[in-house]
């Protein structure tokens, strides 16, 4: 009984996780961009709903400020794409690198200075209540988090198998040259894919403000996500949720049976050893090309 | 081409194209008639595919004009080029290995309406390619090479082209992939009209298919025919198809210099 509930915390947990390296893995695929502020956009994303939602803030209601971040937040990513991002095409990677690392801190002081730097948390109608499954009790923000996600995947799913807008992306980040001769506007495709991925982040930041907290440095978060893109074969978006899952699974099963000190090692100890095994991660879709 | 009154479907006068400093196609003119084949041969770095791309909007022209039917469309946007009916079959397929073939084929329709005849479309490429159909389920990355070719091919065909810009289809492929390829291409041109620019290396099997042709050398155009002629010509033979002649006194001279040089 209590390893299912260690196991259903730490899906909850890898569900944010894999969430935020789903908008990681969107933008590495289509544009080759390492988005290094990813975890900062799930913070910022956050902050916003807290923003709008908390009593002592602007209290709208949880349901109409949520539509107006995850919109919000979309906005933004789109902005940041025409205006930052695109200059830096032909650039060398390391330059975008450094490019999102700087607009990691940036985020993370304009949100310290507008909510500051305490940790607060989303009064959302899914916190603090419990729900009670033949004699298991699981926080219902836990099993909303995981419900929520396997919604947003499934959504993302459908989008890209079978819309013409998520055909063109897939083709984008399959073979951008070829996205261009076949007409598809490579340049907005790319935006459009900031704009996603600035709403998957949003949605993992609601979660985790709903069952958590937050603070200006939860952006860290991304760190943790990057190494979950990295285990799941960075470029494979199953794989992106399936090394959230992985290192949300591993942290409570370690924290409780590994000596502590050492438990916050175990997921990193992971990587390593995927990296070790399996390089190119463990749902990879690196082909050869043929001649 | 300059004696035929009509239009021609594609012009191009004086483009040069760069990349970066470095000069690649140094001011080529050439015409292609409607509903003909036309075939531009050269070497490695001779300029073929930078020419290709720069008619496409991969790459700016960065002077000299590129008309379509009369209508200039040096500077547009791929998109914009592929709208009004230039479709572009790449160098090396450039398929999208991890989608459909299906897929990959509705993508070459992708500036079309949805409404448009696509479902037709699909039907008459499958018609020409029967393997396709066969195969409209799998991952295109898990197809031969000659079949990869068919289906760049089948995809271009998707957007309805009025010319379709083809960049070395044989290039890997074996000679009787390459032959059927060939065989298809003229088959498109002759039955769904559709104008046929050829780049290739392989110099015969491309004056064969083609009904003129262009010699690019270096970015320059150093010679151009009919491809009867071209073929009839010393310079292509001792070149481009490998012929050897003997010289007058039985043999073969140390290196024959080039007419155009």
């Amino acid at each position: 009984m209590e390893s299912l509930q260690l196991l259903v915390s730490g899906l909850a947990n890898g569900c944010v996780y894999g969430l935020i390296a789903l908008g990681f893995v969107l933008i590495y695929k289509a544009t080759e961009a390492l988005n290094f502020a990813q975890g900062d956009m799930m913070m910022l994303g956050a902050f916003v709903t807290l923003g709008l939602t908390n009593d002592h803030y602007w209290a709208l209601p949880f349901w109409v400020s949520v539509p107006i971040a995850l919109l919000l937040m979309g906005a933004f990513g789109y902005v940041l794409e025409i205006t930052l991002l695109r200059r830096m095409s032909g650039q060398s990677q390391i330059a975008v690198v450094v490019l999102t690392v700087a607009l990691g801190f940036i985020i993370r002081f304009l949100a310290g200075a507008i909510w500051g730097h305490e940790p607060q948390s989303l009064e959302s109608p899914i916190a603090g209540v419990n729900v009670r499954l033949s004699g298991l009790v699981l926080g219902l923000d836990e099993v909303a988090v995981i419900l929520v996600t396997i919604v947003l995947t499934g959504l993302l799913y459908l989008g890209f198998a079978h819309t013409r807008l998520g055909l063109a992306m897939q083709a984008t980040s399959q073979n951008q040259l070829a996205a261009y001769y076949m007409g598809i506007p490579v340049k907005r495709v790319s935006a459009l894919i900031w704009c996603l991925s600035g709403v998957v982040a949003t949605a993992a930041g609601i979660l985790l403000a709903s069952k958590g907290s937050i603070d200006p440095n939860s952006g860290f978060l991304g760190i943790k996500a990057f190494a979950a893109a990295v285990i799941g074969g960075l470029g494979s978006l199953p794989g992106a949720l399936l090394g959230g899952l992985v290192i949300g699974v591993i942290e409570p099963f370690a924290a409780r049976y590994v000596a502590a000190g050492f438990s916050q090692v175990v997921p990193y100890a992971v990587l390593l050893l995927v990296l070790i095994i399996r390089p190119s991660g463990i749902l990879s879709q690196v082909r050869d090309k043929k001649v | 081409m300059s004696q035929s009154n009509a239009v021609p479907m594609l012009s191009v006068s004086n483009i040069e194209s760069y990349y970066g400093p470095i000069i690649a196609i140094r001011g080529i003119s050439l015409e292609v008639p409607k509903q003909r084949i036309v075939a531009v041969l050269g070497a490695n770095g001779a300029g073929k595919t930078t020419l290709l791309k720069t008619i496409s909007g991969i790459m700016e022209p960065e002077k000299g004009a590129v008309m379509l039917e009369g209508q200039a469309i040096g500077g547009d946007e791929p998109a914009a080029i592929v709208r009004k009916g230039v479709a572009h079959v790449p160098e090396g397929r450039e398929i999208f290995p991890l989608l459909s073939v299906r897929d990959n084929l509705s993508l070459g329709a992708y500036t079309r309406p949805a409404a448009d005849g696509i479902a037709e479309d699909m039907e008459m490429v499958f018609g020409y390619f029967p393997i396709l159909k066969e195969r409209a389920g799998q991952l295109a990355g898990t197809l031969s090479g000659g079949q990869q070719q068919m289906l760049a091919i089948a995809r271009g065909m998707m957007a309805r082209p009025r010319i379709m810009l083809l960049d070395e289809p044989s290039l890997g492929l074996s000679p009787l992939a390459v032959k059927e390829i060939f065989a298809v291409i003229r088959r498109l041109n002759v039955e769904q009209g559709v104008t046929m620019m050829l780049v290739e290396q392989n110099a015969r099997a491309a004056l064969e298919l083609a009904d003129y042709g262009y010699v690019l050398e270096l970015g320059r155009v150093v010679m151009e025919g009919s491809s009867s002629r071209l073929l009839s010509s010393p310079d292509i033979q001792e070149f481009y198809l490998g012929v050897k002649e003997s010289g007058q006194r039985g043999q073969r001279r140390w290196k024959r210099r080039k007419t155009w040089r």
